[in-house]
């Protein structure tokens, strides 16, 4: 029970248990029956052997100062009734064998009357039962001391004593098998509880952090407070790493949007183009370190609320369209058409509306980046067994990279090292993707250049 | 135009009122809540820039209390964080717009236009020069009976000249106000956009001419 039996199943461990104990209840009551019953011949033996020395002790008579015996068949037929053991008998009067087998030994002590004594010996080769009963007869007016002694082979007593022990050996099997099952069985309901906790536990999400709430026996209660003590822990950790992110991005942004803001004024007051080149450069890399804090804080908060994933209706087409609204300025500035292509009808799906938003972006504010101005990027939706989110632009397309490769972490097209990115953002849509059991799909535009980001999401 | 900037950064919020100042536009700056109200009680702006995090509260109340109050003025809340939890809960709220920190001030300022374009906006946003009128509210610009909608960069690029006729504006100045930062573009460029707003402004007596050796200006050749 302590550190052999550590990693092996409670289960078996009950079992075995549970059957060791049976199997000694068993081999008891085994041992009992056994003893009993043997116990019951031989004193059935006994009282036969008994009655029939007092019956040829009744049989004695004395006659002309003589003590005579009239041996009484039914003394010895009784015994016979048993089995087909021998009998043997000797009768004694005065020290002298009136009748029977001579050598039958005489007991010692000698029976006094009224007392019966057993003995079991061997005799002529063969184990023998006897007893041996004391009469005084009283002939012409004397005592005389008589002994009887009858004397049974004890074949027909083992033979039922071994088909007794037959029958308890069967019994005991029986008792032992039905203690077994009967542990088996109580074994199982014993561990349901566990099985449905387990069950419990293993049907939630892998981000549900929430406590168990499964009804259980007194017995698990501390386990699933720990448990649920711990995920509550976790949960905590989660929401202060997620705190902590946005604090950061905070703090990070605020001063990078003063540098940036003065060295935009800075920047028209300047004369020199090497000053210039040189201060745009900054901006550049300020830029780019405040777009990647961005999609770092947009990956943290989207992989929490991926662990923490809130599902509602929503209308994919109404997502998308103020996605679009929302991009149409910064896709203004480069001049690049936004044309939004879905269909007029709602689309219903189940999901995080933030999340779902933050992929879209992602994808099109990657597209708006990578176009070239005067361009046009297309929207559209299409509807089959699921729906079909696709941004076809006209830029540079992701070059020789690995296209399954682009929506890992911090992974970019080969060709986009001149354009500031963090690599995140397909990440981004990806998990989201995953997260409603959708994908993103990434191929290359079919009409010339440019490239075809899809988000595909399972229909509600 | 006349802005109301919330926030509460000092140094940030000089660094955006330095920025607009550039463009032209006014700015009163508040560093709270109440400093805010109080601005915005005896002065009428076009547009509200609101920082979030306030130290005499949420920004998110103030833009309630301005919806409530059935204040049309259109606000555009400046977040550092890219939460869109907070971005939806502010379009709940009422805000028009939001921008997340640190800003690229084309999109800041394109981002304004969209919002007072969708509010119909005021009328003092139409120029006369030369024969030429210029919205620079829905941008459009209107030459006899014909009125055009620009496209993005030439509107843009009309604005910087028509604002102050007859300044010469050099090729990397006009640059860094017509392309982002992220664009790696040549200085040459701009000579595309130059001939497009050239060709807009055909029939006019307005004509942007090239300074050699120093950029161009917009001049009235009647």
């Amino acid at each position: 029970m302590t550190t052999p039996f550590a990693n092996s199943s409670i289960r078996r461990r009950l079992v075995i248990q549970l059957s060791l104990i049976a199997a000694i209840l068993s081999l008891t009551f085994y041992l009992i029956v056994r003893f009993v019953a043997e116990q019951a011949a031989i004193d059935t033996q006994d009282n036969i052997l008994a009655a029939s020395a007092t019956s040829i002790a009744d049989a004695l008579y004395s006659e002309r100062g003589e003590v005579n015996l009239e041996l009484p068949y039914s003394a010895l037929s009784m015994l016979g009734s048993i089995s087909e053991d021998r009998v043997f008998y000797r009768v004694i009067v005065d020290g002298e064998t009136l009748t029977g087998y001579t050598d039958l030994p005489e007991p010692t002590p000698l029976p006094i009357p009224s007392n019966a004594v057993f003995s079991t010996f061997d005799y002529r080769g063969e184990e023998v039962r006897s007893v041996a009963v004391a009469r005084t007869v009283s002939s012409s007016g004397q005592a005389v001391n008589t002994t009887i002694i009858v004397a049974q082979t004890r074949l027909g007593l083992e033979a039922i004593s071994s088909s007794i022990s037959t029958t308890a050996a069967f019994v005991g099997v029986g008792f032992f098998i039905f203690l077994t099952t009967l542990s088996l069985l109580s074994a199982q309901s014993a561990l349901s509880p566990l099985r449905r906790m387990t069950q419990s536990i293993k049907r939630r999400g892998p981000h549900d952090l929430s406590p168990v709430k499964t009804q259980l026996p007194s017995e698990l209660v501390p386990l699933v407070a720990a448990l649920n003590k711990f995920m509550a822990r976790l949960h905590a950790s989660l929401t202060e790493s997620e705190a902590f992110v946005a604090e950061a991005a905070h703090r990070i942004r605020t001063p990078l949007t003063i540098v940036r803001t003065q060295a935009e004024v800075v920047l028209r007051k300047l004369e020199k183009p090497e000053d210039k080149k040189a201060l745009r450069k900054m901006i550049r890399a300020v830029d780019e370190s405040s777009r990647s804090a961005g999609q770092l804080l947009d990956h943290a908060m989207v992989t929490f609320r991926i662990e923490n994933l809130l599902t509602a209706k929503l209308d994919l087409g109404e997502i998308t369209r103020d996605t679009c609204e929302h991009l149409s300025p910064t896709a203004g500035l480069k001049d690049i058409n936004l044309i939004v292509r879905i269909p007029d009808e709602p689309l219903p799906i189940a999901g995080d509306s933030i999340l779902l938003q933050n992929a879209l972006r992602n994808i099109l504010d990657n597209a708006i980046k990578y176009s070239p101005a005067d361009s046009d990027i297309h929207v559209t939706i299409e509807k089959s067994d699921h729906y079909e989110v696709s941004f076809t632009d006209q830029g540079r397309g992701f070059g020789k990279a690995d296209l399954k490769s682009l929506t890992k972490r911090f992974s970019r097209g080969d060709n986009a090292s001149d354009i500031v990115g963090s690599g995140l953002g397909l990440t981004i849509a990806d998990e989201v993707a995953r997260a409603h059991k959708g994908r993103v799909h990434i191929r290359s535009n079919t009409e010339g250049p440019g490239a075809c980001v899809s988000l595909i999401l399972p229909r509600v | 135009m006349r802005f109301l900037l919330v926030e509460d950064n000092i140094q940030l919020a000089k660094a955006v009122v330095d920025r607009l100042a550039l463009e032209g536009h006014v700015i009163d700056h508040a560093g709270d809540l109440e400093t805010a109200q109080s601005f915005f009680d005896v002065t009428s702006y076009d547009l509200i820039l609101l920082d979030i995090m306030l130290p005499d509260g949420d920004g998110r109340d103030f833009l309630s209390t301005h919806r409530n109050n059935a204040n049309r003025t259109p606000v555009i809340v400046l977040t550092a964080r890219s939460q869109i939890s907070d971005r939806v809960s502010m379009l709940d709220l009422g805000a028009d717009d939001y921008i997340t920190k640190p800003f690229d001030f084309s999109e800041l300022e394109a981002r304004c236009r969209a919002v007072l374009r969708r509010q119909g906006g005021a009328a003092n946003n139409l120029r006369h020069f030369a024969g030429v009128g210029f919205d620079s509210l829905a941008g459009t610009i209107t030459i006899g009976d014909v009125t055009e909608l620009l496209r993005n960069r030439e509107y843009r690029l009309l604005e910087i000249f028509i604002a102050t006729p007859g300044q010469i504006f050099s090729k990397s100045h006009l640059m860094d106000r017509l392309f982002s930062f992220t664009e790696d573009v040549s200085e040459n460029a701009i000579e595309v956009y130059i001939g497009r707003l050239r060709k807009r402004l055909e029939g006019s007596m307005a004509k942007i001419e090239t300074v050699r050796g120093l950029g161009y200006r917009l001049i009235d050749v009647s």
